[in-house]
């Protein structure tokens, strides 16, 4: 195993510059303009020399060596360089720059990182946290009225957008709600909060509620389908009768034996879904102007900010890979037989 | 050991036919299968039937309320609601069902490709993880761009839309599938009775159509369900950035999406197309229980 | 902090006492605590000469301030300047080729240091120059040199004569930044001063204490304000994200915010929202408009490279009376209100504003006529032949493809046009673009508004300021958008008349308001009369702000918050 992980690790490395390259060309060709945004009252010659100051016009492949150059050798020296006080002479090279800001990419992803963690992967926690008993014991009861609910419930859950449900528990908890109430809830994440004390944790937890909720409904709904289903596999399974036969008490069984079978397919979701957790949940974060990640890689979007979209999407990438790596290593703890070579 | 009964079957039509007595038995699923067959007529049949249309104007009788004429009342422009509805089933379900058979196909295809041959393991996964990598939005974009107008020439503005946004769907929610089936295929590989199969010189393509596949069911039959959700809202979203359908053409994400502003004032028009994917998505789902319930020779006769 | 709120209540007690009966709304600076203002498009730098944007030109404008500012009427008032040079009193020279302002006197930036002539100087140099990519460059068009007379007196001097010339440093887009620090920042090293371009130093009401990118912007009063006990806030929340919908709800319905800007959404929803009694809805116009515009050029795909040039001009849309039957068709009244309600106001001029300036002779578009629009075709000719409901021009059916940008209002005007043309026997293909792509100018995208390759397209367009000589010369034949122009080019419509032209050089020669309105006019109808342009509605930005926020003036000519140094909290 241990060979394995470290053959796949060396392999990351050819895989993800192809994949930089892939995701550079995709967004080098789609067809929107760091100027799109701009009002109309400025002419097209401005324009024109907007995009020359920001080099959008020069070749292709110049562009995707600076931007490797920029992002694997110089963003590392400078981030050692601002955590160990070190000099490592990054003072003149021109940094990646955002087109839209015209201030480092990476400065402005660390500056979203906090609201983005502790929102989406709260949430993430939250979701997996209800998920897991939902799916287990629905499974083990099923076609029972808690796991009818629960199917209901979560279908009902995931097929309902975020756009909607977010708006339907803004009306209800901050428009229907008195102000005054103990029970309203604030439609608008304050980012500059910062948690100090008492006082300021529980506001925090009060503006954390709704966007969590949101989130937490969609990630529930789905890793307890995939809990349910793969539960339900095994506890047909042969093995299962002979630990039942063998007098292994019922809680052993379900817990010990056909819970760890079953994790293959939760631990594939989970892994697929923590990169997500980086990539911000664009729409929930609109909503509630939670402002994280997601909102940062949107605005790129459409505001033609290739830098941007291209970092943004690649360390996306970075963590897929490496979560999918996680994954299979996780596979052959939870299956001793499962072999990689 | 788990396929004897099926070997001694002979021909396939029975084997379908137990499948089926099976499903029949399957309360959820049958209610299901009712109503996914209600939904799905109402959106072919409906609009001929239903004297308005969907996208006929009529400033007078705008936000309305539900009445004998406009039983799901009417939006901001007069248009009849319950004719906006059933027109925007035909895109919404087409669009569900076909990204979602395409996002199976491929991903069961591929899971259980790599799941199953070593060597095609590590090239596939990679692939995977391209995929898994690539933004959605600017890729769509590029993919409009290159494609719209020639797709339009042959297929009209609408129907080289539609194929635009199914293929661009399906082939960007493949990769969840494909990871999940091929997790698990790695684990059944190495079962008792794969081993067995094997040991008995069991060919691979026999090994991965009964052995392999009936075992991976479930988790392909929950991607489906989650599929088509997924699929809809998808398109509501794209089609809300304007990379979708033409404007006056309805869905039932787009109606949902609109409907959301007028929450306050107007609660029933988000109502109704909100009901209706829901509708399709559990109907599907109970579906899919009884189809996996039928397929399960350990189940059946229970 | 607590440190702080004690002392600004203490402040408010003691101001209260003796002026607080008067009007509310004077005494100590900061005595009102926080205003908290949403902008549902988050400013992405606070240098308005990096990003021309709305949302960063008026985050800026709470700490960088110019010459002059345009008020809620269009009127321009001294800012930074002791008083509006003209040629009465010899601001500007005779000849009309410079101007000379006069600063006033002891105005300070936020870090103590004195405005001089010196950093007006900068200024100009810092956004001509040709590396940095300057987004309000054309502020400074024409203008030869600006020089520091003295330390108060600033000369600007035109390459020829400027009949009006107060746009460069004049109005919140081209304001004066300090030359202290940004003299590392010209051209190409503009990007490396992001604490600079996060963090303007300015002799503006606030001073900037927080900025996180496309999310949110903290300000403070300015201690070295040269206003006395103004601005009336200590601190502001600039607060951005999310959609109008909800900007606007958390004004109008639950209270969190004071002001929210640039409210496009459904009327009846805005209503609603207003009557729940805690905010008011407010509009200002200026001199948008959403407009039709009616390609003059064939943008059929068979052309090939010669798709929507002047080469080929367009089968049927060339003939100004179907273009007219098009115009008649439109009920405007109806697109108002139902997409715009206070927002917006029916128009048939293409220049609706300045009053001066707006034309009264194409009034009769007010009112829509179907049947008139019938007759007009009938009359002409163009009648459905084959029986399929669509009129025919020599044999080319009145088929035509309309494309927008994606916005909710769009699109149901798109839908109201589209039944409306099929009623006069014009069939429509409805399209609508991303607003990225559609503005977007790429080259190598077949959807932007310059390549046109549409029928029909409509947006809205406007321009800054008051004077309409720029905006009026777009139309020109050599604006046409061609290939060998890259596409660039703002003549959409592809309208040329050397008539037209003359009358576009006629106006940079003419000085006197009257005089100039006159020719705009002229131009104006000459537009009107081709329908290659078919106006729709003029456009108001709408915004929503608290009933407790006092001294409000919205406006459209300039930055929104153009005079936040006057707002107060009603008490």
């Amino acid at each position: 195993m241990l060979t394995y992980t470290i053959r796949r690790l060396i392999l990351t490395i050819p895989t993800l510059i192809f994949i930089s390259f892939v995701i550079f060309l995709i967004v080098k060709l789609s067809p929107s303009d760091p100027t799109a945004n701009l009002p109309l009252t400025i002419p097209p010659e401005v324009r024109e020399k907007i995009r020359e100051s920001l080099g959008v016009n020069q070749p292709i492949t110049v562009q995707y060596f600076l931007w490797l150059k920029q992002f694997f050798w110089l963003e590392p020296r400078i981030f050692l360089e601002n955590s160990f006080g070190w000099d490592l002479g990054t003072a003149n090279e021109t940094r990646l720059i955002s087109y839209a800001t015209r201030s480092p990419v990476m400065d402005l992803i660390w500056e979203r990182m906090p609201q983005t963690l502790w929102v989406v992967g709260t949430a993430y926690v939250v979701g997996i946290l209800i998920a897991i008993p939902i799916g287990i014991y629905s499974a083990y009861r099923q076609y029972s009225f808690f796991d009818q609910a629960g199917t209901f419930i979560s279908m009902v859950g995931f097929s309902v957008p975020p756009f909607f449900s977010g708006v339907l528990v803004i009306v209800v908890f901050s428009v229907l709600i008195p102000t005054d109430s103990f029970w309203w809830l604030p439609s608008i994440y304050d980012t500059t909060h910062r948690v100090t004390d008492w006082e300021s944790f529980k506001f925090q937890f009060r503006q954390m509620i709704m966007p969590v909720m949101v989130l937490a409904l969609q990630i529930t709904a789905q890793i307890s389908r995939f809990a349910r289903a793969s539960m339900l596999d095994n506890l047909n399974q042969d093995y299962v009768r002979t630990a039942r036969a063998k007098g292994v008490r019922e809680r052993g069984v379900v817990m010990k034996h056909v819970l760890r079978n079953s994790m293959i397919p939760v631990v594939t979701v989970i892994a697929l879904g923590i990169p997500g957790i980086f990539g911000g949940a664009i729409i929930t974060e609109q909503v509630f102007k939670v402002n994280g990640l997601g909102q940062l890689l949107i605005i790129a979007i459409q505001g033609g900010d290739v830098p941007m979209v291209q970092t943004l999407t690649f360390i996306f990438a970075i963590l897929i890979v490496l979560f999918n790596l996680v994954a299979d290593v996780l596979y052959g703890l939870l299956d001793p037989r499962i072999r990689y070579d | 050991m788990t396929d004897t009964s099926l070997e001694l079957d002979k021909p396939s039509r029975s084997q379908w036919w137990y499948v089926w007595v099976q499903f029949r038995t399957h309360k959820g699923a049958l209610v299901g299968a009712f109503v996914f067959i209600f939904i799905l007529l109402g959106v072919l049949i409906g609009p001929w039937l239903w004297p308005y249309e969907a996208t006929a104007i009529d400033i007078r009788s705008r936000n309305q309320g539900p009445s004998w004429a406009h039983p799901m009342g009417t939006d901001q422009l007069g248009r009849d609601t319950l004719a906006r509805v059933m027109i925007g089933g035909r895109v919404s379900m087409a669009v569900g069902m076909t990204a979602m058979f395409i996002a199976l196909l491929l991903g069961t295809l591929i899971g259980v490709l790599a799941g199953f041959f070593q060597w095609l393991d590590g090239i596939l996964m990679r692939l995977t993880d391209l995929f898994l990598a690539l933004p959605l939005l600017p890729l769509l974009l590029v993919i409009i761009m290159l494609f719209r107008e020639t797709l339009s020439a042959s297929f009209g503005p609408e129907g080289g839309i539609f194929i635009l946004m199914v293929s661009a769907i399906g082939i960007t929610s493949w990769m969840q599938t494909a990871r999940i089936v091929r997790g698990d295929v790695l684990s059944l590989k190495e079962r008792e009775f794969m081993v067995a199969a094997r040991s008995i010189g069991t060919r691979n393509s026999r090994m991965m159509s009964r052995h392999i596949l009936p075992n991976v069911l479930s988790p392909i039959m929950v991607s489906a369900t989650l599929g088509i959700a997924t699929a809809i809202i998808t398109e509501s979203a794209l089609s809300f950035l304007g990379l979708g359908f033409p404007p006056d053409f309805p869905t039932w994400g787009r109606l949902l999406r609109d409907a959301t502003d007028f929450l306050q004032q107007y609660p029933e028009r988000a109502i109704w197309p909100g009901l209706m994917i829901s509708l399709t998505v559990l109907s599907v789902n109970y579906m899919g229980d009884g189809l996996r319930d039928a397929l399960d020779p350990r189940i059946r006769g229970r | 902090m607590n440190y702080r709120k004690l002392l600004v209540g203490a402040a408010v007690a003691t101001a209260l006492t003796p002026l607080a009966h008067a009007d509310g709304h004077s005494g100590e600076r900061g005595r009102d605590g926080q205003v908290n203002i949403i902008y549902w498009q988050a400013p992405s730098t606070l240098n308005p000469y990096l990003s021309g944007g709305t949302k960063e030109v008026e985050s800026a404008s709470l700490v960088l301030e110019s010459l002059g500012r345009f008020s809620d009427t269009g009127e321009l008032l001294p800012w930074l300047a002791a008083e509006i040079p003209t040629v009465e009193n010899g601001g500007i020279a005779e000849d009309l080729t410079s101007i000379t302002w006069k600063l006033k006197e002891g105005v300070k930036w936020s870090d103590g240091s004195p405005l001089t002539a010196a950093d007006a100087v900068f200024t100009w140099k810092y956004c001509t120059d040709p590396e940095g990519g300057c987004a309000q460059a054309s502020y400074f068009d024409g203008v030869e040199n600006i020089e520091a007379v003295d330390d108060l007196t600033i000369k600007i001097t035109f390459s020829g004569p400027k009949p009006f010339p107060y746009t460069s440093l004049v109005g919140a887009e081209s304001p004066i930044i300090q030359e202290a620090q940004f003299k590392d920042c010209l051209g190409a090293k503009a990007p490396t001063c992001t604490d600079a371009n996060f963090g303007p130093i300015g002799t503006g009401p606030f001073v900037v204490t927080e900025f996180k990118a496309n999310d949110v912007v903290q300000f403070a009063a300015n201690d070295n304000f040269r206003e006395e006990g103004k601005p009336a806030f200590a601190t502001v929340n600039f607060k951005g994200g999310g959609d109008a919908a909800a900007a606007a709800r958390s004004v109008l319905e639950t209270g969190e915010f004071d002001y929210a800007w640039n409210l496009q959404i459904d009327p009846t929803v805005l209503a609603e929202m207003e009557s729940k009694g805690k905010g008011t809805v407010a509009t200002a116009f200026g001199t948008s408009v959403e407009r039709l515009h009616i390609n003059q050029s064939n943008p059929d795909p068979s052309l090939g490279d010669e798709r929507a040039t002047v080469k080929h001009p367009h089968p049927f849309l060339t003939d100004s009376r179907i273009g007219q039957a098009m115009s008649m068709a439109i009920d405007r009244a109806l697109i108002v209100e139902i997409g715009y309600g206070a927002g917006g106001q029916v128009t048939c001029n293409v220049l609706p504003a300045p009053a001066v300036y707006s034309s009264t002779a194409n009034d009769a578009c007010k009112t829509q006529d179907i049947e008139g629009a019938k007759a007009l075709l009938d009359e002409a000719g163009i009648v459905d032949t084959n029986g399929d409901g669509i009129r025919e021009k020599d044999g080319v059916p009145l088929s035509v493809s309309y494309q927008t940008s994606t916005n909710a209002v769009r699109q149901d005007t798109q839908a109201l046009i589209k039944e409306w043309w099929s009623q006069i026997g014009i069939e429509t293909e409805l399209r609508n673009i991303d607003a990225s792509v559609f503005f977007g100018g790429d080259p190598a995208s077949p959807d932007t508004f310059q390549k046109f390759f549409a029928d029909v397209e409509m947006y809205t367009n406007n321009f800054a300021g008051v004077d309409p000589e720029a905006y009026m010369a777009n139309w020109r034949c050599s604006e046409i958008p061609s290939p060998d122009s890259q596409w660039q080019g703002s003549n959409m419509q592809r309208f040329c008349d050397p008539a037209y032209d003359a009358l576009v050089d006629k106006l940079s020669q003419t000085a006197g308001i009257d005089a100039r309105a006159e020719i705009v006019k002229q131009q104006n109808d000459m537009l009107m009369n081709s329908y290659s342009i078919i106006p729709l509605v003029h456009r108001g930005g709408v915004s929503a702000y608290a009933n407790s926020l006092g001294g409000v003036q919205i406006s459209d000519w300039d930055s929104e918050l153009w005079n936040i140094k006057d707002w107060y909290r009603i008490k």
